[in-house]
């Protein structure tokens, strides 16, 4: 009999919708969300410090690993940049006589992947060395010419990578007549290898601090639930849903993410802006292009969404741990 | 509509609330359930409403029975029951109009067919032209017919009152009672919970009767002296 009666009952409420504004059901229930939504965020409205503060904490947290990770990624930039200026410097044996030297450009030219190379003669490197340092008193001391000829290879530009580099110098130094290979590269390494650990510290930080807004979230919602007991208590007994009690606190909660991506993205941007002008001036002194990205447009959408959704886990973790206890049996009396 | 087959409800201690408890209500039945306070009118209630399971025994509501009844079914079940509490639970953060909407609200009902439902079931109870008010603005009476007005407001086929008189002077009381008469006028099967002696003795419908648990007279439906109209 309760069959039928519902059955009567949405055949009824069928019936109606026919007479009147016609309405389906997706449309209609598409509009409660709407409703349910603008709700959420009014009863944020309402509270602005409270929700203010909320955003502010969840945006330091999001923006402290995302800028990380932003300047990371700049400095990765760079060194790409810098990799591409490696240089070979080979120095050849002292007793090597400069025929034997032109035939060794000729041999490392055929190795092919070499963009070019350059002789300089010892002679050459000499007074070079004596106007760069300033030594030219002492040097004149010596007996005779300290320096060997050398040869400076730039890779061609496919072999300018970390281990293009590292197999031509392998080469290189396997010739008989060269005494030693010095590849300007191992502090190119350092700064990878550094920003590699960075990076994987920053993404550490960042899921700690996910973690982090996820219970500020679920904390807050569980207030919200708190405040909203007998709502939640009538809701249930005249026949809401599980889900249709839950639904406005995960709207909240994806407003506090919406505002919380906001206030990380606004941090991000004052950051950055108050940074570019030292760290021009310090890239200027390293001859560097170097420069701060932002976040760009997708960088933004990706941190407001994730930012959304962070808080609309945080506020089902409340509500799946709170939402049961409040059982309408309690207001049935004794 | 509503029946019992050997209800018995036990709480975790050595509380019994119900001892085998067997009735039948029929459509458009109204009858009282009255008791000393602890004989188990409010458990009685809360099984209804599954808010509780019974220990042993059946509850059938409508022709489903309660017992096997999955959890998630339980808010569609409820919707074809209305409840009027005696602290009637309103809620005060919102206008009359709102409170009685919650029902039709948690069905997904369009707003505008929520406003004409609404309006209807509040010229029901007489506060047509309070719609707007917050509910902590009127009397004891008049919050007590809102809660009417919400329990009745989606016209479920089952009403249950828990002591909906308790706080409320004789005149007032008799006015409710005269609505809740109506309601089972059209059909509408109506249980309510009182002990206001006095009240149910005037009103001269069927009567069960707890007393520690067990149902001590008004098992049969048969017509009490004076009985149904």
């Amino acid at each position: 009999m309760a069959t039928d009666s519902r059955q009567n009952a949405d055949s009824q409420r069928g019936a109606r919708q026919g007479r009147g504004a016609p309405a389906s059901p997706v449309k209609q229930y598409l509009a409660h969300q709407r409703r349910v939504a603008r709700d959420s965020a009014r009863r944020l409205w309402q509270t602005p410090v409270a929700t203010a503060m909320t955003w502010a904490v969840m945006g330091i947290a999001l923006s402290l690993p995302v800028a990380l990770l932003l300047l990371l990624g700049s400095l990765q930039g760079v060194s790409s940049g810098w990799e591409s200026s490696a240089r070979i410097t080979a120095y050849i044996e002292m007793g090597v006589p400069l025929e034997k030297a032109n035939e060794l450009v000729l041999t490392v030219n055929g190795y092919g992947r070499v963009a070019s190379v350059e002789l300089i003669e010892r002679g050459q490197a000499l007074s070079e060395f004596r106007e760069s340092s300033g030594l030219g008193d002492v040097l004149d001391f010596l007996e005779g010419n300290p320096l060997p000829h050398t040869l400076l290879i730039t890779p061609e530009e496919g072999a300018r990578t970390a281990k293009g580099v590292q197999s031509l110098a392998t080469f290189i130094e396997g010739m008989d007549e060269i005494e030693r290979v010095q590849v300007d590269l191992g502090w190119l390494q350092r700064l990878n290898a550094m920003t590699d650990i960075l990076t994987r510290a920053a993404w550490a930080l960042a899921l700690l601090l996910a973690a982090a807004v996820v219970l500020v979230i679920g904390n807050t919602v569980r207030l919200a639930i708190e405040s909203r007991r007998d709502e939640i208590l009538v809701a249930k007994l005249v026949g809401g849903t599980d889900a249709f009690v839950r639904r406005p606190f995960l709207y909240t909660g994806a407003w506090f993410g919406l505002g919380g991506g906001v206030v990380a993205w606004l941090l991000i941007q004052v950051t950055f802006w108050w940074l570019s002008g030292p760290i021009e001036r310090l890239a200027g002194l390293y001859n560097s292009d170097f420069s701060l990205n932002g976040p760009g447009l997708e960088g933004v959408f990706a941190l407001i969404v994730i930012a959304m959704l962070l808080g609309w886990l945080g506020a089902w973790v409340a509500v799946k741990r709170h939402m049961d206890d409040i059982d309408p049996g309690d207001i049935a009396g004794g | 509509m509503i029946e019992f087959r050997q209800v018995t409800k036990r709480y975790d201690s050595d509380h019994t609330a119900l001892r085998q408890v067997s009735f039948e209500l029929d459509r458009g039945e109204l009858a009282f359930l009255t008791g000393h306070s602890g004989a188990g009118k409010s458990t009685l209630l809360k099984l209804l409403m599954v808010m509780e399971r019974p220990t042993a025994g059946e509850v059938v509501v409508g022709g489903q029975r309660l017992n096997t009844l999955p959890k998630r079914q339980i808010p569609y079940l409820r919707r074809h029951i209305g409840v009027v509490f005696q602290n009637h639970q309103l809620l005060f953060d919102r206008t009359v109009f709102d409170n009685v909407a919650m029902p039709l609200e948690v069905m997904g009902v369009s707003p505008t067919d929520i406003g004409r439902r609404v309006r209807a079931a509040l010229d029901k109870v007489g506060l047509l032209k309070k719609e707007k008010m917050n509910p902590m603005q009127l009397s004891g009476g008049e919050q007590q017919r809102v809660g009417i007005a919400r329990a009745v407001v989606n016209k479920p086929p089952l009403l249950l009152a828990d002591e909906p008189t308790g706080n409320l002077d004789p005149e007032l009381s008799a006015d409710i009672m005269h609505l809740f008469t109506q309601f089972s006028q059209v059909g509408v099967t109506v249980l309510i919970a009182s002990h206001d002696i006095a009240l149910i003795n005037d009103m001269g419908r069927r009567r069960l009767t707890l007393d520690h648990g067990r149902l001590t007279a008004g098992a049969g439906s048969q017509v009490m002296p004076g009985g149904r109209v």
